[in-house]
Parts: structure tokens; C-alpha cells; sequence
């Protein structure tokens, strides 16, 4: 295996990483602000509080990690990308903020703000779609070059029903995928009440998950055929997601085993970006910008890959209290007053 | 504004987003450190007014965490929007710090959230205290790979540029630059000093506003212990900038010394005012440029008559320049003589007017560091990477940067003000006299 792909698989790992709890986030954000709309607020908020709020700062980091991860060991994306992204990326930064600040602000000064709690449930939305603009870009057909600069055509990707599949498809992943961990969260936490109303959540929006997975494959048959065939020839690997998918949605329609639906669905998720990963392979922007031409040079390359390395030494342990001391503890998940801040 | 010029207008949106993102940067760097020493010194006293001054400091400074970490991907970002064919070369050479950063700060991160949800799952109060260690270093090395960034940028190294090619690229090289030694260590102390005076300045301004508790003059007393400390090192660290800047960009020193013309025997020019090139109201100290730059009270300092014009940069970092001195000294007295008065039971050391001098001092705390960011920034005009790139070279090609700047400045206010708000009606309802009566109920919240 040669380092161009080695730092494109870690890369696309952590942004993997970034997507899977990012959509946790960005959904209970969304769930949040509508139950409390439905003046069903109490049942969800003191869950999801318990959960993200420990863990709303490392999910940051994913992000951070990778968009300068991709500058690392990628430089020429920074100027094919820069370029074009600085008003969608400006937006998305925005959004960030707003929900950043709400942790900090909502949990230890002024607790039970209305407006507050729509703007950060709003923006849980949003931000999928800001960010899956970055997808669309890739397929290619939306940049252009002008005198030797990229410049982005802001009506063709507004125009085109690829851009509003991928951010409909983001959407919709986003609040499946909370649903479902947060199902399994409620039950771990024996509170009844919210796991029902999560496990519907999570039933409503499995179908259409799928469905619009599958109206994206189908456009990209004509927007992009070299990337539609691609797709086709690792056929199994969306297949394989395909029956995950059903795993899960059967657990949680029969009540059994969240915690082993919630890990079918991370598994899921995980061949469809793969597989989507790989055959979008060379390209990271069509047709102007392969991993290869885009490539740091050596030196650079293994300096990275030993710095991750050694940083990943540092960073699985302490991913792993974490994960022990709020996700697995019980007596911290059932919300024992002996752990708030 | 708005339409025009995206050089003028990056560079003002990103002036923006650093001024502001430095306010917290700094305090994430040096409160962790203040945090760990007040838990500390509590466990070693066995007093739990150390061990609450610990926690309510955390408690605020999550505050503080959470904006500082939406500027800082904000800034993250910018640079790749803001500057592509910067990033695009720097990204070949500078990545490793910047990615080592990212690691650092994960590591604050991870335990950060372990030690604020964990304040009273141990009994032991030693292990919150291990719980603070990354948090402390995490911080404080996140300061340290991106100002070896930054460093980079003054004084590019660790690789060869051959007909607009690179080659030779040296990742380690490139981190340990001529600028970095006295750049990080200036750095990383001026965050530690500011944060001592800017957690001095909020309890002395308990104290004027009638508690008179002695849990916030055990606060102040440990702050501005540890902020003497740090000023003073950041003068003598200070003083080795100056002469790395007479060695490796003389260009910057003359512009913030108002010295045009190279000579022997250079006179240190504080304060004053230029009316075109004539230098008026000026204190002029005999040889202190000299000995500024060389050590030496008649040794020659290169003035800005040895660069073309269009390479020197702004005339006005000196105001900066004289701001950021004038900070330090004043601080540095203000700490010594508050140490002193505490060591010979002076009484007027524990006066109103001084206690106000001392909120004044957190503030200037602040001023000095923005001040010392605009003259090292400002001051390596035109050029983005020193020698190399100019900073009109590397700047986005996109219209629309006129509007995100109104953007960003919008969401700063929002965020800005609501930090003050939040953190204002945090602590008034809950004060300190409250917090140790319901934490050790025996002892009635008094002395321990």
C-alpha cells in the first residue's frame, strides 16, 4: 500500500469518526428543540444533556483533525477547496459556533432558553447540509477554472437534484442516526419513557434513509458514469450495508438488543462510506484533482503518519476512560447527582 | 468594502478572527495551569478554599473553552479559506505542528470533560489533580505547535526553494525555526502572566464589591504571586526577542523603533508621535537600541534604510510595540510592589485604590497581549511567509469575503457578550459563601 492511500484511509477514517458522533450530536440537538416545541422537553433533555455534554468538545476535534489532517497531507486541496468552499464553510462555521456556545452557555448560565434551543436545533440541520455541499462539489461538474482559479457555479449546484438529494440524505442519516443511539442511551439509562419515543424517531426515519441513498446512486448514473460504474463493481459492499441496515430496523421494531442495533448500524454506515470512499477513488475533486497529484511530499508523509501514530498511543487510552467513565458507567448514565458539574 | 479588494479584506477578516480568538486562546492556555496550582496548593495546605478557588475557575473557564474552541476552528478553517496558495505551500512544510496541535489540544479536550463531570465521583481530591495534568500540558502545548507555525511564517526554514519548486522539505527543521525559541517561550509566559492577572483582577474586584471573604485574598494573593513570576520572565524573554529580531528581521525591529537610519550608538526611541518622517514628543534613552539588540551600548542596528521600500513593513507597529512594553512594566510593578506590601504588612497594598489598580491590570493584561500580536503580525508586512509569499500573493480569489466579515464580526459580538453575561450571572447566583456553606456545612463557610 503506498502512503497516498494510507493518508487518505486515515483521513477518511476520522472524518467516519466526525460523522458518526457529529450526527448524534446534531440530531439530539434537533430532537431536543422539537420535543421541547411538542412540550414533551423533559422526557428527552436530561438524556441528552448527560451525553453530549462531556463529549460535545472531542466531537469538535474529529472535525479539526481532519480538515487539517487533509491540508497535511493533501496541500493542493487547500487551494482547489479554499477557494471555492469560503461561503458554505463560513456558513458551517457559523452554525458551529452557535452550537458550541450553547453547551457551555445553555448548561452552566441560563438554562431553558426557547430561542436558543431552536437556534441550536436549527442549526443541527443545517450544518449537514452546509457540509454535504463539500460532497456534491467532489462529483464534479460545479467548479470551473478561471484564469488558473477554481471558481465554484453557484447556480448549477443550486439547480441540481444531486445537491439536494446528498443534502436531504445527510439530513435524514443525521436524525436516524441519533435516534437509534439515543434509543439505546435512554435504555441503558432505564428511562422508559424517552427510549419509546426515541425507538419511534428511529423507526420514522429508517425508510426514508434508504430510499434516498438509493435516488443518489441512481442520479449519479448520469452525473457522474465514472463514479456510478465504479459503484456498481463493489456492488456487495452496499449490499452488505443494505442487509445491516434491515438487522437494525428489525431489533428495534422488536424492542431487543439497542446496544447491538446501534453497533449493526455504525456497520452500515461504515461499508456505505467505504464503499462510496473507494470508488470515488483517485478523485478528491472530479476531474481536476487526484490523491496523487495532490500528495505531500515524502518527507512530510512519514512525518505525519508518525506523529499519528504516536498521537493515536496517547489518544485510544484516553478515548477509552471516556468512554468508561460516561457512556459505560452506569451509575453516571442513570444520572446520579454525584457526577454534575 | 464589500466588493472590493479580497487582499485588504482577508487580511481584515482574519485580523478579526485572531484578536478575538487570542482573548480565549490565552486564557485556555494559562487558567489550566492556575486551576492545577490552586489544586495544589490546596491538597498541600489541606485547605478547602484552594480546592473550591480550583473549581469555580474550571467552572467559568469552560466558558471560555467552548468559544475559544469555535474561533479556533474558525481560524482553523480561515486559513484555508482565506489564504489557499499559502496553505497550499505552507501545507507541504508546516503541517506536522499543525497536526500536532490538534492532538494536543484532543488531549485537553478528553480530559477536560473527565475532570468536570468527574467532581465528586472520587474521594481522593489527588486523583482531580492527575485529572488536570493534560489538561494543564495539553493547553500549554497546543501553544507551543502553533506558534512554531506561526514562527515558520517570520522565519521560513527547513526547506529549499528551487525555481518555484520545493524540495529538501525537513518537517522537523521547519518546526524548530531561528524565530521559534523566543516566540513560544514569549508566548507561552505572556498566557500564564495574563491569566494570573486577569483571575487577580476578578478577585480583587470581589473584595471592592463588599465580600470580604478570605477565600478571594488567598485568590489573590496565589495570582498575583504567580503573574510576578511570569512578567517577569516574560521581560527577560521579551528582551531576547528584540535581539533575535536586530539578528533575523531587522526590518521589523526598525519599523517598531521608528529607525531609519542605520547607526552606531542607537538611541531607544519610547513613545512620541510621526508627523511624516519627523519623530515628535518622543523619549529618547541613549543606547538603548544598542544595547536592545546587541547587548552593546555602541554596537551599529540596521535601520530601514537597508530594505526597498516596498519591503518595510508598517510604520505604525510602534505604537503597538510601545503598548506591549508599557503593559509589561507597568504589571511587573504592580505584582512586585502588591508582593512586597504583603511581605511588610504594608496596609495600602490592600487598599481600594490598589485593588482597583489591580482589576485596571487585568485588563491591560489583555491590551498587551492583543498590542504584542498586532506588532509581530503587522509587522512582517508585506509578506505572509517572510522573503517568500506576500501577502497579496496568497489571498483568496472569491468575492465574497466582504460579507463574511460582517458575518463573522456579528457572530464575535453574539459570542463576546454573551461570554460577559453568562459568566456575570454564573457566579452572582451562586457566590462563594453559598458554594462552601453547601459544600462543608460544619465549618460554616468560614476559615478552615
Amino acid at each position: 500500500m503506498n502512503l497516498e492511500i494510507l493518508g487518505i484511509m486515515v483521513l477518511w477514517t476520522f472524518l467516519f469518526g466526525y460523522v458518526i458522533v457529529a450526527s448524534i450530536d446534531f440530531g439530539a440537538g434537533f430532537f431536543n428543540a422539537y420535543s421541547e416545541f411538542r412540550g414533551k422537553q423533559h422526557i428527552l433533555s436530561k438524556i441528552i444533556q448527560r451525553y453530549l455534554s462531556p463529549v460535545w468538545e472531542v466531537t469538535n476535534v474529529f472535525l479539526v483533525f481532519f480538515f487539517v489532517g487533509i491540508v497535511g497531507f493533501f496541500p493542493s486541496t487547500a487551494f482547489y477547496y479554499g477557494t471555492t468552499l469560503l461561503v458554505p464553510v463560513s456558513f458551517a462555521l457559523i452554525l458551529l459556533a452557535i452550537r458550541g456556545s450553547y453547551y457551555a452557555f445553555e448548561s452552566y448560565g441560563s438554562q431553558g432558553h426557547k430561542g436558543y434551543a431552536f437556534m441550536y436545533g436549527m442549526a443541527g440541520i443545517l450544518l449537514p447540509a452546509s457540509f454535504s455541499i463539500v460532497l456534491t462539489i467532489s462529483e464534479g461538474g460545479f467548479v470551473s477554472m478561471v484564469d488558473g482559479n477554481p471558481v465554484l457555479d453557484y447556480w448549477e449546484l443550486f439547480s441540481s437534484p444531486l445537491t439536494w438529494s446528498i443534502v436531504v440524505l445527510s439530513i435524514i442519516a443525521v436524525l436516524y442516526i441519533s435516534a437509534v443511539f439515543l434509543t439505546w442511551y435512554a435504555n441503558k439509562a432505564k428511562d422508559v419513557e424517552a427510549t419509546n419515543l426515541m425507538r419511534k424517531y428511529a423507526l420514522i426515519w429508517a425508510l426514508p434513509t434508504i430510499v434516498t441513498a438509493l435516488g443518489i446512486i441512481y442520479e449519479l448514473s448520469f452525473h457522474n458514469p465514472e463514479h456510478f460504474t465504479r459503484m456498481v463493481d463493489l456492488w456487495w459492499v452496499f449490499g452488505l450495508s443494505f442487509l445491516l441496515f434491515i438487522a437494525t430496523v428489525v431489533l428495534i421494531w422488536k424492542r431487543k438488543k439497542y446496544g447491538l442495533a446501534f453497533g449493526l448500524l455504525i456497520g452500515q454506515f461504515a461499508l456505505a462510506f467505504y464503499g462510496y470512499g473507494v470508488s470515488h477513488y483517485p478523485y478528491l475533486l472530479y476531474p481536476y484533482l487526484t490523491i496523487y497529484d495532490s500528495f505531500t511530499n515524502d518527507a512530510m508523509a512519514i512525518a505525519l503518519i508518525v506523529a499519528f501514530i504516536a498521537g493515536l498511543a496517547l489518544l485510544i487510552p484516553s478515548l477509552y476512560l471516556l468512554m468508561r467513565l460516561f457512556l459505560f458507567n452506569k451509575d453516571y448514565v442513570k444520572g446520579n447527582k454525584k457526577n454534575k458539574a | 468594502m464589500l466588493s472590493g479588494d479580497s487582499v485588504l479584506n482577508s487580511r481584515l477578516l482574519t485580523e478579526l478572527t485572531l484578536s478575538f480568538h487570542i482573548i480565549y486562546a490565552t486564557i485556555g492556555v494559562g487558567v489550566p495551569l492556575m486551576i492545577m496550582l490552586a489544586q495544589w496548593v490546596g491538597i498541600k495546605k489541606n485547605d478547602e478554599h484552594y480546592i473550591v478557588l480550583a473549581r469555580r475557575w474550571a467552572r467559568g473557564f469552560v466558558i471560555t473553552v467552548a468559544v475559544g474552541v469555535v474561533t479556533g476552528t474558525a481560524i482553523g478553517l480561515q486559513l484555508s479559506l482565506l489564504w489557499p496558495n499559502f496553505m497550499e505551500l505552507a501545507g507541504n512544510v508546516i503541517a506536522l505542528p499543525l497536526f500536532m496541535e490538534v492532538f494536543a489540544f484532543f488531549f485537553e479536550a478528553i480530559f477536560l470533560g473527565i475532570y468536570l463531570y468527574t467532581w465528586d465521583r472520587f474521594k481522593d481530591q489527588r486523583k482531580h489533580l492527575l485529572l488536570l495534568i493534560p489538561v494543564a500540558v495539553g493547553g500549554a502545548f497546543s501553544a507551543v505547535f502553533i506558534t512554531m507555525v506561526n514562527s515558520f511564517m517570520n522565519a521560513p526554514g527547513g526547506f529549499e526553494l528551487v525555481n518555484g519548486e520545493l524540495i529538501n522539505v525537513n518537517p522537523l527543521l521547519a518546526m524548530f525555526t531561528a524565530a521559534m525559541p523566543t516566540k513560544v517561550s514569549h508566548v507561552v509566559v505572556t498566557a500564564f502572566m495574563t491569566s494570573a492577572f486577569i483571575l487577580a483582577a476578578i478577585a480583587a474586584f470581589r473584595l471592592l464589591k463588599g465580600s470580604d471573604h478570605v477565600y478571594h485574598r488567598k485568590a489573590l494573593y496565589l495570582t498575583m504571586k504567580v503573574g510576578l513570576v511570569f512578567s517577569i520572565a516574560a521581560a527577560l524573554i521579551g528582551d531576547f526577542s528584540g535581539k533575535y529580531l536586530a539578528e533575523y528581521q531587522p526590518e521589523k525591529l526598525a519599523a517598531a523603533e521608528w529607525h531609519f537610519e542605520t547607526e552606531e550608538a542607537a538611541p531607544l526611541v519610547m513613545f512620541g508621535y510621526l508627523d511624516g518622517t519627523e519623530i515628535k514628543y518622543a523619549l529618547k534613552v541613549p543606547f538603548g537600541l544598542s544595547i536592545l539588540a546587541h547587548n552593546d551600548p555602541l554596537a551599529e542596528v540596521i535601520g530601514l534604510d537597508q530594505f526597498p521600500e516596498d519591503e518595510t513593513p508598517p510604520l505604525i507597529i510602534h505604537y503597538f510595540f510601545d503598548t506591549m512594553v508599557a503593559v509589561g512594566m507597568i504589571m511587573i510593578a504592580i505584582s512586585l510592589v502588591f508582593w512586597v506590601g504583603n511581605l511588610r504588612k504594608w496596609t495600602f497594598v490592600h487598599s481600594r485604590p490598589f485593588y482597583w489598580i489591580i482589576v485596571l491590570g487585568g485588563f491591560l493584561s489583555v491590551l498587551g497581549i492583543e498590542a504584542g500580536w498586532w506588532m509581530a503580525e503587522v509587522g512582517r508586512q508585506p509578506w505572509i511567509l517572510r522573503g517568500i509569499m506576500t501577502t497579496s500573493e496568497a489571498a483568496t480569489t472569491s468575492d465574497h469575503v466582504g460579507w463574511m466579515f460582517i458575518l463573522f464580526a456579528l457572530l464575535y459580538l453574539i459570542l463576546g457578550v454573551g461570554t460577559v453575561v453568562v459568566l456575570k450571572r454564573m457566579f452572582r447566583s451562586n457566590p462563594v459563601e453559598k458554594e462552601l456553606l453547601e459544600r462543608y456545612p460544619n465549618k460554616g463557610g468560614e476559615e478552615t
